[in-house]
């Protein structure tokens, strides 16, 4: 009958639904700072990118005090413009290369290598790894803007075997900025892939290892279909976190040359304080806060067993 | 048990030692290739971070990594300046240790009910709360200058630490959650038998039960916050309020180019308490896995 029913101090039988409901709520009062903080903070901006996308509103004077509702303006606008559509594919490329291709294969490598290396070796990478991770995002994207650039370690390297370098800033831009990615982003996934490894019981292994099954036949057969929640939880993940990066591009290549690596978050940034078009900036946004939203419903989906519990 | 990789040609060992283990002959092969791989990972790793570290104490570092011709402490002592760092690395702790404290508290607060009652809009706030840790902030940021516009929030310490706070709440509540529900609920029975107030068994029975989970937390928004670049970018305007992530990108624009060993010794004042930390909360949890941990619930 009564919809709430708590784990401790039941509610006696018969208190009625009222009772129950005034219990919940007051039981519900250590929420509210937490409410409203992420109403007006998290609920009140993806309102505000709504609306606001809305209107012609600008960076500062009269269009940014009293903008006018413009209806669907900027939309049209947005799906006519050229350097949407190619910041939609440069974030797409950007995730799938770097998140779902780069991250994800490169973490479970690292995980299983380090299983089957020295464990001095493999703890020292891992170090390495994880502290391309930990350390600020600024500096991860100086580090790795001066490895590129001209006259980087890159092409210093390169000239040391005889090769000759490029200016991987310039003329490869996406490339730069993918590997960078990579390099800040792999030690997540290879966190989460061997916390996984270490649960994959070895019996089963084993038991395959007397059919004669190979290693490689093992890991694909065995191994990969027993981690398979871990793997479809972390690329979810790294994708949602992939699809956000700013500082690592902008810092890099700020999205150029031209708009050769403007990705989402640049384009919105660029429209809204460069070109001071706050309200197209604010449909950009929308549109990439959809496209994260379809992303975290997925992950939700896959968790869903946890909330339940 | 070993997760074996596909060997490159081993030269075959003597049939009478292949009956110690069936997998001996190609084991030593693949240590072999993992070695050789974790090696060439590993140097793909360290050559930006030792980069940063080289360039740091070199008299003469240049945009390519090479071994200081001698090591001078020069760089460090020239960044040392109260404008240039030491303000920017205040700002920086007042912002971290503000959103980390009042993300914490808040959390714990709103983690509390969710964990020890079943309250009847439970399962639609953790969708929302689980919705709200996978959304990528940095598109939020141009309504969130609207909107900051309009509450009259930009350039002030306070709004960017509320707006921190208000992005780490999600993840927040969901490792505090994970890590109350794991408190064991008999130790409160007993003690609301004795009359203590909800809250009053929360202070002085959970809290302290769960503090490496608290800890865990802390630490986390505050890496999160002391390494973000895009919220203080977007949302502070006055040089005196710029947290280090700005101020060593407005340095860069106006001297990176000719001081690199500046750069890459600002770089390692900003980096090393982070690392520190990092380092101190392996050691509270025992285990490097603590912020994915977290996150996969």
């Amino acid at each position: 009958m009564s919809v709430s029913s708590p784990r401790l101090r039941p509610a006696p039988r018969g208190a009625g639904r009222r009772r129950s409901a005034l219990l919940s709520l007051s039981r519900s009062t250590p929420l509210i700072p937490a409410l409203v903080l992420l109403v007006v903070f998290l609920v009140g901006p993806m309102a505000f990118a709504l609306w606001g996308s809305l209107t012609n509103s600008a960076l500062s004077g009269y269009r940014a005090a009293k903008p006018q509702f413009i209806g669907l303006d900027n939309y049209t606008a947005l799906f006519a413009d050229k350097d949407f559509w190619n910041a939609l594919l440069l974030t797409l490329i950007f995730v799938f290369f770097s998140a779902i291709v780069g991250q994800n294969v490169l973490g479970l490598s690292l995980a299983v290598l380090a299983r089957t290396g020295s464990k001095v070796l493999s703890r020292i990478v891992s170090a390495l790894v994880v502290a391309a991770w930990v350390m600020p995002e600024i500096v991860a994207a100086f580090a790795l803007y001066a490895f590129f650039s001209s006259d980087g370690t890159l092409n210093a390297a390169l000239k040391a075997v005889g090769l000759s370098g490029v200016s991987w800033l310039i003329e490869y831009p996406m490339l730069a900025v993918i590997l960078a990615n990579v390099w800040r982003g792999t030690a997540f996934s290879m966190l989460v892939y061997s916390a996984a490894l270490s649960e994959v019981p070895p019996e089963t292994d084993e038991a395959a290892q007397l059919d004669g099954t190979n290693s490689v036949q093992r890991f694909f057969l065995i191994t990969l279909p027993i981690i398979r929640r871990s793997i479809a939880t972390n690329l979810m993940l790294t994708t949602l976190q992939t699809l956000g990066t700013f500082g690592l591009i902008w810092v890099m290549t700020s999205g150029g040359p031209g708009t050769r690596s403007s990705t989402l978050p640049v384009l919105a940034y660029q429209e809204a304080f460069k070109f001071a078009q706050v309200g197209y900036g604010t449909a950009i946004a929308a549109v990439t806060i959809v496209l994260g939203a379809v992303f975290a419903i997925l992950y939700i989906k896959i968790l869903k067993p946890e909330v339940e519990s | 048990m070993t997760v074996e990789i596909a060997t490159p040609a081993v030269p075959t060992r003597p049939p009478a030692r292949k009956t110690r283990s069936v997998a001996a002959p190609t084991k030593r092969g693949a240590r072999w290739f993992a070695n050789i791989a974790l090696v060439v990972i590993g140097i793909a790793f360290l050559v930006p971070i030792a980069w940063i570290v080289f360039s740091s104490v070199d008299p003469a570092a240049s945009v390519s990594i090479e071994l200081p011709s001698k090591i001078t402490f020069d760089n460090f002592a020239q960044v040392f300046d109260f404008d240039l760092t030491i303000r920017p690395l205040l700002n920086s702790a007042v912002i971290s240790l503000g959103a980390a404290l009042l993300t914490v508290v808040v959390g714990v607060l709103a983690a509390y009910p969710l964990s020890r009652f079943n309250l009847r809009f439970q399962r639609g706030f953790l969708y929302g709360v689980l919705f709200g840790s996978c959304l990528p902030i940095t598109a939020l940021m141009v309504p969130v200058y609207a909107m900051f516009v309009q509450l009259k929030l930009l350039d002030s310490i306070p709004g960017v630490i509320l707006f921190m706070a208000a992005t780490s709440l999600p993840m927040a509540i969901w490792m505090l959650k994970n890590f109350m529900d794991s408190v064991p609920i008999s130790l409160e029975e007993a003690a609301w038998v004795d009359g203590a107030s909800a809250m009053r068994a929360l202070t002085q029975i959970v809290l302290p039960l769960m503090r490496s989970g608290i800890g865990v937390v802390f630490i986390f928004v505050f890496t999160q916050a002391w390494g973000n670049f895009f919220v203080p970018f977007v949302l502070l305007f006055s040089s005196d309020k710029m947290p280090a992530a700005v101020a060593i990108f407005t340095f860069f624009g106006n001297h990176g180019a000719v001081a690199y060993g500046q750069l890459a010794a600002f770089a390692t004042l900003y980096s090393v308490p982070i690392l520190v930390l990092y380092l101190v909360m392996q050691r509270v949890t025992g285990s490097s896995f603590a912020l994915a941990g977290g996150v996969k619930g």
